[in-house]
Formats: C-alpha cells, structure tokens, sequence
C-alpha cells in the first residue's frame, strides 16, 4: 500500500457483498454455440424480445477470429436498472456447443441452471449438483420441421431461443412478432421459424417448472429508446453528416461500418438522373454501372481501396477537394495510415478516421475488444504531429461524434480520428433514440468562394490565420487566384517552401495553438461528484458502462469516489481541474500500458505519483468485478 | 520545392491559343533540377500540350508524390492547385479528388521509382478503376534525390555510376497496364518533343485512365555509357510504333490511308495514327502484348500511343455516381432530416 492510500480515507472499506442473488430483471444468461451455426442472429431474436418488453439488456459477442466451427459465446446481461456492463457472473447457460459443455458448466454460478440439447447427451461427469441441469432435446424436436441438415442447425438456434424464452418469461408473442418481421414475404421460412420456436417454447413449460426464479417482467424501462450496434449509428452519423465519399479496405471490427453506410446511400442518396451529359465526361455514360438502377444517380461513392494506406489517401484527397470524405478502420489499419495523416496535419487538409479498435500488437485477436490504440492515434506520424480525437462510449455518441467528427476536421482543416472499439461497434446496446435537428448547418470551415478571392488582393494558403490559427482554404477549380501548392515538405507561412528555421517554427508553432484551440469545439469530459469524495476514477468509451457501476458499487460498500469520462483530445481545462481537486485519481481502461494515463501525464499535467491505474486487456469487455477490484487494490483495500 | 520566379512579361509577341492564353499561362517557375534534366524537357512538352488542349489552368489539378519527378508540378501551371504528396501515394489521392469533383482534370506526375516502387499497388488499382486522369511517369531508372540507386524500370545487367550490375529484371509499365486492363497507354521520350507533345495532348482528352511512360534521362546519375535509359541508348533505340496528329479546331474526316487507323477521342476531334509497322493495331491488346514483348526482348523501346480503349466505364461511370461533382452537391439534398431518422429507427426497436 503507498502512502497515499492510507491517508485519504481511514475508514476501513466494508468486505465484498455476498454473490448477489440474480432476481427479476437481474440476471445474466449465456449462450455457448459454435461460430458459423447460425446463432448470432438467434441470439439477437432473444435480446431484441427482452428489449422490447421494456427491459433494459445487453448482448456480447464473444467471438473467434474464425468463419465456422470454433466456440463462441454470447453473453446477454438483463438490467431493469439499466447497468448493461458484464458482470462476469452467469446464472443461466444456454451450453449448446458440445467441445466447450465442461467448461461451461463450470462457468455457472452456483444455484444456475443449465440449459443443454437433450438429443445427444454430451460426455460429462454430471458433477456439479449446485447448479439445475435442465434437457430439451432441441435437435430432435426440430427434425419434424425440416428435412435439410443445415436448415435445421439453424431451426436448432429457434428452438432454444424458445427454451429460453420459456425458463424466462419472455413473451412469446413478442418473439413471434420479431420472427415474422425478419422472414416477411418468405412465408415457408417463417413458418418453419415459428414452429421451431414453439417446439422449444412448450417443451420447456410443460417440464420445466417455468419461469425460473429469475426472468423477465414487462417494464417501461426502454421507452425512447433503440438497441443498436455503434457500426451502425456511426454509419447514420456519416449519413447525416453529409459524407459523399468513404475510402477504405476490409477490416474487423470496422467492416460493417461501410456495409451499413452502403445499405443507407442506396436507401436516402440515390436520385433521378437528370442532370445533362457533363462537358469533360467520364467514359460511356453509366455503361459500367449494375448496381445503380437505371435512370437514377448516386450522391455518394465509395472506393474499396487496395489498402489503407490508399484509403486514407483517398480520404485526403477527396477532403482536399471539398468533399466530406472518411474511413473506418482497425488498429493494423491506422497503423498503416499514419504517414498519411502526418501529410494531413501539416499541409492542413481534412479527414476522418473511425479506429474500431480491437486487441493488439500486429494481428493481436482481431474480435476481442481493447483502447490500444490512444497513443497510436494521438500521435499518427513522424514528426511532431499531433491529432484530434474522439471517444465514444456507446452508439448513442458514435453517432453525435461521427457529426461533431466532420465539423472539427473542416473547421480545423486537420484530421479527426473517432475512437470507437468492438465491443461499441459490434455490440447490440440500448441507448436513447438518435435524435437529429433539422435546423442543424455542417460547420464547413473557411473555405473562399470566388467572390471571397475576388475581394482579396493576393491569397496565401496558410495566412493570415485567424484566433483559432487556422487560415482559409480554397478548393481546386474555383478560382485561378485561389490556386496554391499543397505540400508535406517545410513550408512558411505562405505556404513557400522553406528550410528556414524561423519560417518553419512559425508554421508549426501555429499547427500547435490550432490544436490546442479546436479543445472548446470538442466533446466536454462528463463529471459526476459523489459529495466531497477525495478519490476520483477517470476512464473512456466502452469502459463506461462498467465504471459507472463499478463507482456506484464502490459507494454502496463505503468508498466514494467521483466519476470523470473523457470524451476528446485534447483534454479540457476540466480534466486537469478535476486531477488537480483530488487528492489521488484512478484511471480504468483497456489497454496494457495505461495509455489514457500516459496521455494525461503529459497533455494534462498529471502528477504521476498521484495517478493510478486500473487495466484489463485480455479482450474481453471489461467487468464491473474488474474494476470495482482493481480500484479497491489501488486504494490498498 | 525550391523555385525561381520566371519573368511574365515577354520579351516577345506569343502565340494565343481558343481561350486567349499564351503558352506562358501555363507555365510556372523556374525550375531547379539539374541542367539537362529530361523531366524538364518533359515539363515543356506537358505545357505545349496543355496550352494547345486550350484547358484552361486552374480547372487542372496537378499532383505527384515525392522524387526529382514529383517536383515537376512547381514548373507548370502556377494558375492550377498544386498537391505534392508522400511517396507513391499520388494515386490514392488523385483518385479521392476526382471521386470528389468528376469535373476537373488530373495530371499526375510520377517517376520509376515513385509509380513502380513504392506506389506499384496503387498505380495498379487506379489503372483497374479505370480513374479518369493523366499518370505520367518520368522514367529515368534511376534514384535521383537519393543519388543514383536502381530503380524497378533499370535494365537487368545495366550499371549503375557507381558501377554495380543490376541484378534484378525491370518493370515495364506499359506491359503491366496492358495486363491490368488499361484504357490508355502511351510511351514517349523527353528527348523528341514533336513526339511526345500530341502523345501528352491525346492522353490529357482520354476519359479514363491515361498512362504514359516518358524514358526521362537523369543527367546525374544514369546518362553514363553504360546505362539503357542515358539520352544516347534512348536515341539509338527508339522505336516509333505510332506517330499521332491532334487535330484542334472542326475536325476534318480524314480518309484513312493505308496502315493508318483512326481512333475517335470524346475529349475532342480524333487521333490519327499513322502505324509503324503497318499492321499495328492500338486496340487489340493481344497483339499490342505480343508487339512489346518481342520488342523489349531485342532492347528496344517502342514509342507512341500503344495501346487505347475508349469502350470502358470510367470509376465515377461505373459507379453510377452524381453528375454534380460531389464536393458540388448541397447539405439538404445529402441529409435525410429528423423524420427519416425516426422512421429508420423503427428497425432498432
């Protein structure tokens, strides 16, 4: 224990709560499947019918880094007060997947259940008699609905869903309803869906004595709400935005950022082509096109690049020309566009980046979750470069900040990097219902019109600057006068190339004051104060669920600590003011170098030795056990 | 990139062309590369291109990635924007520009090490997409900046100034774009001016990707008795596959003649190709591969315009995308509004 420790709190902290007992609306449930059976989709049925019955849940994929056949568990956690953060405990298992059965039943709480596949029972020595075992021969039940093999490992995933439905009092009906949106207009299938889902459903209430002790109960608590995952409202955010081009190249956990940003342009851009053939023209007109119907136009297009280094460069090169363009990538990714957005930052162009981050080094595992990559982004390039960043901490921002994104990297004509991860972007969370205001104008930054250049006597690219040190830009094609060379090599103010020291300071000097002055344009950090507690927690996106209920754990158990999210870099003056008004801080993320406490250190003048450190790394979204434990550890209790 | 102001005053009466512009609004700097340099024979062959075309200057867009190649922009059109970029990366971002505004022209400015090198998976992917813009490489297979290593175009066996073998057999573009599906490609010589010029003009009029291939001496570092690509080895071996006429104002129907083909240009008027030998056919890649495979392997370099497809989709064509550039389109014709957010909800509920 440091010295610290002892001195900011004498009273001894009260011992761990017993296991919580689960209840109504309080429980944890997981499903063991193996990947490429079908199951995601089955799994979401179940969440989506507790979401809409007005209960707040959550569902984690944990996931391999695989197509087809390893095991892959989905974690659904069922909170009427909303906490949807992992709990690491599991009171009912859905052990579908024969290779992990011992393991999973040895993951159960003790007075759980678990739920298997009676049809083949599997090679276990029965020996936990802590936990109810209860049989469904789910295969066997779904052979009377279809002949084909595959058709019915999927109808197997249904039938369990209708288990589980049964042990938990989830309304049938809801379930019903959400079968017959997702098969509409495939009437057999539904069918065959409905069936299976019925098979399962009675064969549990009529052996089981349903529901369990823990289940579901209709309540109001999603009222406003949507269950969305963060890939999705980030690719409503580009929409919104006003983005009309998106460069990128595959990669997990970012790839259905762009496949929903495809699914959206097709819906809300495509319009009537009426416009006449174009002077310069661009080949055979729509000759090429098989996607876009006929007579009709896309306001958008987006390029799968050969890499990211040519996405990023496409990126740059479409915001340079005045377009709203972004990516979206992963750690290995950015990684790669890091000379890229050196060029950005000092030749002063524009880009968004959304780094869906997953677990690193190199590959690391490409569906675990992890906030590695801070330094990475803050950082991006040789040189002294410094970025804008954005951190989310559910879908709800992904989409504001995928807004806030586009406006800061126009207005400061720089790079703006949203740092989403896998558990925000491929997750299902409930969150308060997107809103938009139709009075909203896109800050596009100083940017001259033709009008503008015909007032000016002589126009430099990077003076004069404005109080937020950041000159006009113009856009190639308007205006003669406008004209200017954009490059990464030394240049003045002028935008001359230089090798002048003096010259060169002042353009880099400026770059500097322009980053620090775009902090007021950034999300402000979130403070909650708990009544003069003398220990705050600091922490960022994904970890936010569980640090909220971790901080209000801690002060049910006599140990009161204020709350402070950071939702940009730089840091508000806000971020130093709330290190500077406690005595020790505590800095939970998931990484395994303490990042977000490396970044504080040095952008926020954050005294070391009163800064500690809570990190989970392993992949997993982080627990509220973790960080309720990890903070009791450094406080020395 | 260092520059030297020219003089805009003429010292005397010049030539204007359709727009009223004389050749000097088109030109830019002085130029700082070596005296003798073939990329600036270049850069003059490119401004009597641009100023015959009649486009006008500040609706091209010039870019390049880094080398002696890639400070070539600096020299010409200083009425057009200017993007001097990183290493090899030219193409993403010329593709990202045009993918914003369909409505410019590109110009491109490349050399060996540049393109073939470091930037070979992008020139590879633009020339798939079939971008509409102007690459050019400036092919002198050497590295200049650096101080003479070999570059992917250097000729297996040639000696480098310092007098090492190349070991390792050269890249030759045109051969790869052929294999990629290109729609333009073109080979001139720095060296021969009246060549190159209506080659430059025809690839600035391709709607589609245009890659031309200039063997661009380095006086530095690979002009020497030993080099493949020195002004003395380019003369001895050139070889004229093709010599083209742009004709500028109304076009008149011209009868072919024996051996000539012609091909018709969208950008304006047509090209007229009188063949050498007199069976070559620039729209037939097959026989375009079999003519430079049997040509590269006896040392030469066939020169001219290679091989043309105007058949093909340019990237924005192919997509389907806006006829109003987009960086032209308003924000209210791009957001759905709060109505639309509400309704796409209904999905998450």
């Amino acid at each position: 224990m440091s010295a610290w420790a002892a001195s900011i709190d004498e009273r001894p902290a009260a011992p761990a709560p017993p296991e919580r007992a689960p209840g109504v609306n309080d429980f944890s449930c997981t499903i063991a499947t193996a990947n490429g059976t079908g199951s995601a989709s089955a799994n979401a049925l179940l969440v989506r019918a507790v979401f809409r019955m007005g209960v707040p849940v959550s569902g984690k994929n944990l996931l391999p880094s695989n197509i087809q056949g390893m095991p892959t568990w989905y974690e659904i956690r069922v909170n009427g007060d909303g906490h949807t953060a992992r709990t690491g405990r599991c009171h009912l298992m859905a052990a579908m997947n024969a290779q992990t059965f011992p393991q999973d039943v040895a993951a159960v709480a003790p007075g759980g259940y678990v739920l298997y596949d009676a049809t083949a029972v599997p090679s276990y020595r029965w020996e936990r008699d802590d936990v109810g075992f209860l049989g469904v021969p789910l295969s066997l039940l779904v052979g009377e609905v279809s002949e084909d093999p595959r058709q019915r490992v999927l109808l197997r995933n249904v039938a369990y869903v209708g288990a589980l439905s049964a042990l938990l009092a989830v309304d049938p009906t809801v379930v019903a309803a959400a079968l017959s949106e997702r098969f509409a207009g495939r009437p057999e299938l539904e069918q065959a869906n409905q069936r299976a889902f019925e098979l399962g459903f009675d064969h549990a209430e009529s052996r089981v004595d349903c529901p369990l002790p823990f289940h579901v109960a209709p309540a109001h608590g999603t009222a406003g709400a949507v269950l969305m995952d963060g890939n999705t409202s980030t690719a409503i955010g580009c929409l919104y935005a006003g983005a009309t081009v998106a460069a990128w190249y595959p990669i997990t956990p970012s790839t259905s950022v762009m496949d929903r940003f495809g699914e959206l342009c097709a819906r809300y851009r495509r319009v009537p082509d009426v416009q006449p053939a174009d002077a310069l023209g661009g080949g055979p007109a729509g000759a090429g096109d098989l996607d876009t119907p006929a007579g009709q136009r896309d306001n958008y297009l987006i390029v799968q690049a050969e890499d990211e280094l040519a996405a990023i460069g496409m990126v740059v090169g479409a915001n340079w020309n005045g377009a709203r363009a972004f990516t979206a990538t992963s750690g290995p990714g950015l990684s790669l566009m890091g000379e890229l957005l050196g060029l950005a930052y000092y030749a002063e162009i524009p880009a968004v980046v959304f780094d869906v981050q997953r677990s690193g080094p190199s590959t690391g595992m490409p569906t675990r979750t992890q906030q590695a990559d801070l330094l990475e982004a803050a950082y991006a390039s040789h040189g002294d470069t410094k970025h804008l960043l954005l951190f989310p901490a559910d879908p709800k921002e992904c989409f504001d900040f995928a807004v806030v994104a586009f406006d800061a990297a126009e207005r400061f004509q720089t790079p703006v990097l949203v740092l989403s991860d896998f558990d925000i972007g491929m997750n299902d969370w409930v969150v308060p219902r997107l809103q938009w205001d139709d009075r909203f104008q896109p800050d596009r930054g100083r940017v001259l019109s033709r009008g503008d250049l015909a007032s000016m006597e002589r126009y430099f690219r990077y003076a004069p600057w404005d109080d937020e040190h950041v000159a006009a830009r113009t856009l190639p094609g308007v205006d003669p006068k406008g004209a200017y060379f954009t490059r990464g090599s030394g240049h003045d103010s002028l935008g001359d190339y230089t090798e002048a020291p003096q010259r060169y300071q002042e353009v880099v000097d400026r770059l500097a004051a322009k980053h620090a002055a775009a902090t007021g344009h950034l999300p402000e950090p979130l403070v909650e104060h708990h009544g003069g507690a003398r220990v705050g927690v600091i922490t960022l996106g994904s970890a936010d669920a569980a640090v909220r209920e971790a901080v209000e754990e801690l002060a049910g158990r006599g140990v009161p600590v204020d709350y402070l999210r950071v939702r940009s870099f730089p840091f508000h003056a806000a971020v130093a003011d709330f290190l500077r008004a406690h005595d020790r801080c505590i800095v939970v993320e998931q990484n395994r170098d303490g990042q977000l406490r490396s970044l504080l250190v040095a952008e926020a003048a954050a005294a070391p030795d009163r800064l500690g450190s809570v990190r989970c790394y392993g992949g997993l979204p982080v627990t509220v056990p973790d960080v309720v434990d990890g903070i009791l550890l450094e406080l020395g209790r | 990139m260092p520059s030297i102001t020219k003089p805009l005053i003429p010292a005397v009466r010049r030539e204007r062309n359709a727009l009223g512009l004389t050749i000097r609004d088109y030109e830019g700097p002085m130029s700082t590369l070596c005296a003798g340099c073939g990329h600036d024979s270049t850069t003059a062959a490119l401004v009597q291109a641009l100023w015959q075309s009649n486009l006008e200057p500040h609706r091209v867009v010039k870019l390049s990635g880094i080398g002696c190649s890639s400070k070539t922009p600096t020299y010409f059109l200083r009425s057009a924007h200017g993007f001097n970029s990183v290493h090899g990366r030219m193409a993403p971002i010329a593709t990202g520009a045009n993918a914003a505004n369909r409505d410019l022209l590109y110009l491109g400015i490349s050399g060996d090490g540049d393109a073939l090198s470091i930037g070979l998976g992008h020139l590879c992917h633009a020339v798939r997409r079939n971008v509409r813009m102007v690459y050019l490489i400036e092919n002198n297979g050497v590295y200049g900046l650096t101080k003479g290593q070999f570059s992917p175009t250097a000729d297996l066996g040639s000696l480098s100034h310092r007098g090492e073998h190349n070991l390792v057999p050269p890249i030759d573009p045109m051969l790869l774009g052929l294999s990629l599906g290109a729609t333009f490609l073109a080979r001139g010589f720095s060296g021969d001016k009246a060549h190159l010029v209506p080659i430059l003009e025809a690839a600035l009029a391709h709607r589609g990707f245009a890659l031309v291939d200039v063997i661009s001496p380095c006086v530095q570092f690979n002009n020497h008795a030993a080099s493949t690509k020195s002004y003395a080895a380019t003369r001895a071996h050139e070889l004229h596959v093709t010599d083209l006429a742009v004709p500028h104002a109304p076009v008149t129907a011209t009868i072919p003649t024996e051996g000539a083909v012609d091909v018709p240009m969208p950008g304006g008027g047509s090209v007229r190709l009188r063949a050498l030998p007199a069976d070559y056919d620039p729209t037939d890649r097959r026989s375009v591969s079999a003519f430079l495979h049997e040509h590269a392997g006896r040392g030469e370099v066939p020169t001219g315009l290679l091989f043309l497809d105007e058949s093909v989709p340019d990237m924005h064509e192919r997509s389907g995308s806006s006829r109003v550039p987009l960086n032209q389109l308003a924000f209210d014709e791009l957001c759905p509004g709060a109505d639309a957010l509400d309704a796409l909800q209904a999905a998450y509920r």
